[in-house]
């Protein structure tokens, strides 16, 4: 755990005041460590604690019990400072069973904390997890504080007084675990105590016998003098900017994104998807949004989904669709036909381990190419990432805005690590966001026919006309138009003009970005760490820590991919080296040199897995050096 | 449908023509099309139904039928292979109150885009359904169709077909859709009629237009709508009434209890009454069913005229708009931005 920067003030000798820690709980797919975690993360937030989490779990819905490939972990770095990234190594691992152990101890920091369930270490689930010998037993944890404690039957009875079945108390033991957690780091239980209320509502038993496992694991932290071995740590509020804060995860913060948006434009949003991990809990969230003016379409496939969309564009809604990476691929044509129709349409794709079905809980980066370039023809759209949980909200409006008012499909590039991580979010006041209201287009006053391909000369738009209005009955498809009358056209000059002015368009949105920025450093520095998307926080901390150590090295971040902001290439430029760390085999490398013909440099992951700050590091002092 | 439609307008004080719904584009079928006798049926039929051009769209595919929208004085989307019931959904779902004709063939609607027939008919989205069926791939030149015959040749099949064919109308039924009607290019008095009744239908209507490629499948209807044969080939079917066709109109539809199928019967042979044929009854989705695959061999007649029509109360978009209005307002965006825990930062 990180640096201690007080010596407690009562002077108990017991708590421990600390910048950070990491946490990690780990354990089989059905012993509830994705809730445990967020219940954490909720008494860590309300103690004001800036705070990421990773949860990290497999595909497969309940793996069979025991086994490594079940195991899943929820993963939350939490500080009085500024959190930047899930933190590189946990400082504190609970393992639930023996396979949770094995995955995750190569984790654990040497000296740091270990809680177990030694009553899950049975013969069987030991076999389960591949080790020959129970390892509670022959000194192998010996570099770490190991706390092994039979949580099972300490779980069972103090549920006891609630008379559930074996396997019903059994599932307490996430709860009493909880317990002894939230003690070890002095946080408040009450929140907890309220959520199991709230959830169990109509099973009373249920609800008392989770609250009894909670609080017997607070007391067992308290009263088995644990002190003795183990130190109970505080960790403070965070200095953040004033204002009224909450935990959001990336799939919230984009679902209200994308209503913000619809209001800021005025329309209504109709939402097509297909359920697929990890873009669902969008789906999910927006479903329950119909009281802010959004239809949600369950699609019989990923090409209705995007089809219904664009219809619902086309009807005068915004059609936004959202997937991940093989249902874009599915959308790949529909949406061609946007682009020809000049419909705006969002598109979502929350990344997540290819090719092919690839690792669906997992993330990766590895769609920028398919976003950028994925289409048949030439086919540009832009392309816009976000990088965290919270900025999900800000991207979603930027997209609204540019889908409305370029009339064009904009790909709004997230990723599964985003959309299931939550962090601590300053609610943005909606009244004072810059509305950009659609104004349909009206009948030609001269009774002339309407054109649906008239375009506003600065943004190259077209005119949009929704049916039901008189005087500009129109008809539009995927064929070619003429550029004079919006008719079809296979005339080949005007081929040309259209794919031109296709292309201007959209090129032409780089007037209306802000010009790129540097998060840290000047332009006096010899390296630039490009990156985009969820790669935001390691690199800013591994920026950090190396300038720390007197490198001059610089981050940048995109959040547009296409078109790049205006001032990009002059400013990259200006570095005499550019190194991108990307979560693939390095798309952005390839479009940054082809656009710029720079020696952009990759630094490359794909193992599902986010970027640990100390590979970042070791990247930049030897990119510095060379 | 009918229910739904936007209040009349200034502007349709003056009754429209058929020469009202026609565009300006020059028609690009190729000449002798079966196509030419649907767009000018359905221009003909638009200003009968009282519909505004405004209000009217029409949503295709691709294919020779998809390029119908082009040649409609309304609104009109030709969208992509197969996918015109989904664009229609979305369109429906962004304004409900839009009359909106979806233009398919058997290739677009049963091949490629099977899935999503199945799913507009089944989630009951309040479209007029038009499926030109000529049992041929047309505009990318004469492959078979999933409505071809069993050994047909074509291109992609030089020894003729092996594929069983797909009966559009039992697809339709097979996917619960609650209007099924078939008509045929020529019949420009039936095929009003048939237009008329599924414009009238509030929920998706199916209808099946037997249509004639002059170039890749020319007669392949012949032997049910040649004039000389028209009599003893086609059942046209009128709710409540008796099910008697043929040229002298005492051929007769039964139902043999011993087979548990229908059968063609003559009246005054074999003792045969006139009681003994069967009534048209459009409700009843078991002789729906019966009555789709009727005409499979040469010595029954095909059903003509609506097969089926069982009206429900609502619409899937309407149950959609319906729940969503009801819930429209209860909340602000803020009151979600605020819901949950929050704490304050000094």
């Amino acid at each position: 755990m990180s640096v201690v920067i007080q010596a407690p003030a009562d002077g108990g000798g017991d708590v421990q005041i600390l910048e950070s820690a990491v946490v990690r709980f780990a354990g089989d797919s059905g012993d509830g460590m994705q809730l445990t975690g967020s219940q954490f993360t909720t008494s860590t937030a309300l103690a004001g604690s800036d705070l990421a989490t990773f949860p990290d779990f497999p595909a497969e819905i309940r793996a069979p019990a025991g086994t490594t490939f079940g195991v899943s972990a929820f993963q939350i770095n939490f500080g009085a400072k500024n959190i930047r990234t899930v933190g590189d190594r946990p400082d504190v691992l609970v393992a639930m069973n023996p396979a949770a152990l094995k995955v995750n101890l190569d984790t654990l920091r040497p000296g740091g904390l270990l809680v177990v369930d030694s009553g899950s270490f049975t013969k069987r689930n030991l076999q389960k997890a591949g080790y020959e010998a129970n390892p509670l037993e022959d000194d192998s944890l010996h570099d770490y504080q190991l706390i092994d404690l039979d949580i099972s039957k300490l779980t069972l009875e103090s549920v006891k007084p609630f008379g559930l079945g074996n396997k019903d108390a059994l599932r307490c033991k996430n709860m009493w675990t909880l317990g002894l957690v939230l003690w070890m780091f002095s946080r408040k239980r009450q929140p907890v105590v309220d959520w199991l209320n709230k959830k169990f509502a109509k099973l009373p038993d249920v609800a008392g016998a989770n609250v009894a496992a909670l609080n017997a694991g607070h007391a067992f932290g308290e009263t088995a003098e644990l002190s003795a071995t183990v130190k109970r740590y505080q960790i403070g509020a965070a200095h953040a900017a004033p204002g009224l804060y909450r935990t959001v995860t990336g799939s919230q913060a984009l679902s209200w994104g994308i209503v913000a948006g619809g209001e800021l434009a005025g329309l209504d949003i109709v939402l097509g998807s297909y359920p697929i991990t990890p873009a669902s809990p969008i789906l999910h969230t927006l479903s329950g949004l119909k009281d802010l003016g959004v239809v949600t379409f369950q699609a019989e496939d990923e090409i209705a989904a995007i089809g219904a969309a664009i219809g619902a564009s086309y009807g005068g809604a915004l059609g936004v669709t959202s997937s991940s990476g093989p249902g874009i691929a599915l959308k790949t044509e529909a949406l061609g036909l946007a682009i020809s129709t000049e419909l705006p349409v969002v598109v979502i794709n929350s990344q997540r381990g290819g090719p092919s079905t690839g690792l669906p809980t997992k993330t990766e980066q590895s769609d920028l190419y398919q976003a950028v370039y994925g289409r048949n023809g030439d086919a540009p759209i832009p392309v816009i990432a976000t990088r965290s949980p919270g900025d999900c909200f800000d991207v979603a409006i930027e997209a609204c805005r540019l889908a409305v008012k370029y009339m064009t499909p904009v790909m709004l590039l997230t990723d599964g690590f985003i959309a299931n991580a939550a962090e601590p979010w300053a609610i943005p006041d909606v009244d004072a966001l810059e509305p950009f209201k659609v104004a349909f287009a009206e009948a030609p006053a001269d009774g002339a026919d309407f054109n649906p391909f008239l375009r506003d000369a600065d943004t190259l738009a077209r005119n949009w006309a929704v049916p039901g209005t008189p005087g500009t009955e129109h008809r539009i498809g995927g064929l070619e138009k003429s550029f004079d009358t919006g008719h079809i056209s296979y005339d080949p000059e005007n081929h040309q003009k259209m794919t031109d002015t296709r292309m201007d368009k959209i090129a032409g949105i780089a007037r209306d970005i802000p010009a790129q920025t540097l998060e840290q450093g000047t332009q006096d520095d010899t390296l630039v760490v490009v990156g985009w998307g969820s790669t935001f926080g390691p690199i800013a901390e591994a920026v950090r820590i190396a300038r720390e150590d007197g490198l001059k090295v610089a981050h940048l971040h995109l959040r547009y991919l296409n078109p790049f902001p205006a001032n990009l290439g002059d400013l990259l430029r200006r570095f005499p080296k550019v190194l991108v760390p990307e979560m693939n085999a390095g798309q952005l490398k390839t479009v940054l040199r082809d656009t710029f013909l720079i020696d952009a440099r990759p630094l490359n992951k794909v193992s599902g897995q986010p970027f640990r700050i100390e590979e970042l590091l070791t990247a930049i002092r030897a990119e510095v050096s060379a | 449908m009918n229910e739904m439609t936007a209040p009349p307008t200034a502007a349709d004080a003056v009754k429209l023509t058929a020469k009202d719904f026609a565009t300006d584009q020059e028609v690009r079928w190729c000449p002798g099309c079966g196509d030419y006798a649907i767009l000018k049926c359905m221009q003909r039929t638009l200003p009968d139904l009282g519909v505004t051009r405004e209000n009217t769209v029409f949503v295709s595919g691709i294919g020779c039928s998809s390029r119908f929208p082009y040649y409609m004085n309304t609104y009109g989307f030709h969208t992509i292979h197969g996918r015109a019931p989904a664009v229609a959904t979305g369109l429906k779902l962004a304004n409900p109150d839009l009359d909106v004709w979806v233009v398919t063939g058997d290739g677009d609607g049963l091949s490629i885009g099977g899935n999503h027939l199945l799913h507009a008919l089944r989630r009951d989205v309040d479209l007029n359904i038009l499926l030109f069926n000529n049992k041929i791939y047309g505009l990318t030149k004469g492959q078979y169709s999933p409505t071809s015959d069993i050994g047909t040749r074509s291109p992609s099949t030089p020894q003729g077909s092996i594929d069983p064919t797909v009966n559009p109308i039992s697809f339709a039924l097979g996917a619960n859709a609650r209007f099924a009607a078939r008509t045929v290019d020529t019949a420009q008095k039936h095929m009003p009629e048939v237009f008329t009744r599924a414009h009238g239908f509030k929920g998706a209507s199916f209808v099946e237009i037997l249509q004639n490629c002059i170039v890749y499948n020319d007669a392949a209807w012949k032997s049910v709508t040649e004039k000389n044969v028209v009599a003893d080939r086609q059942l046209l079917l009128k709710h409540g009434e008796k099910m008697l066709f043929g040229a002298n109109g005492d051929k007769g539809i039964r139902f043999n209890t011993a087979t548990f199928a229908l059968e063609v019967v003559t009246i005054g042979t074999d003792d045969i009454t006139a009681d003994d044929v069967l009534t048209h009854d459009e409700t009843n989705l078991q002789l729906a069913r019966m009555l789709a695959e009727l005409g499979s061999n040469p010595d029954e007649p095909m059903a003509m005229g609506v097969l089926y029509a069982a009206p429900a109360d609502t619409t899937y978009e309407a149950a959609v708009l319906a729940d969503a209005r009801a819930q429209r307002g209860k909340r602000t965006l803020k009151d979600v931005l605020f819901s949950g825990q929050t704490w304050e930062v000094a």
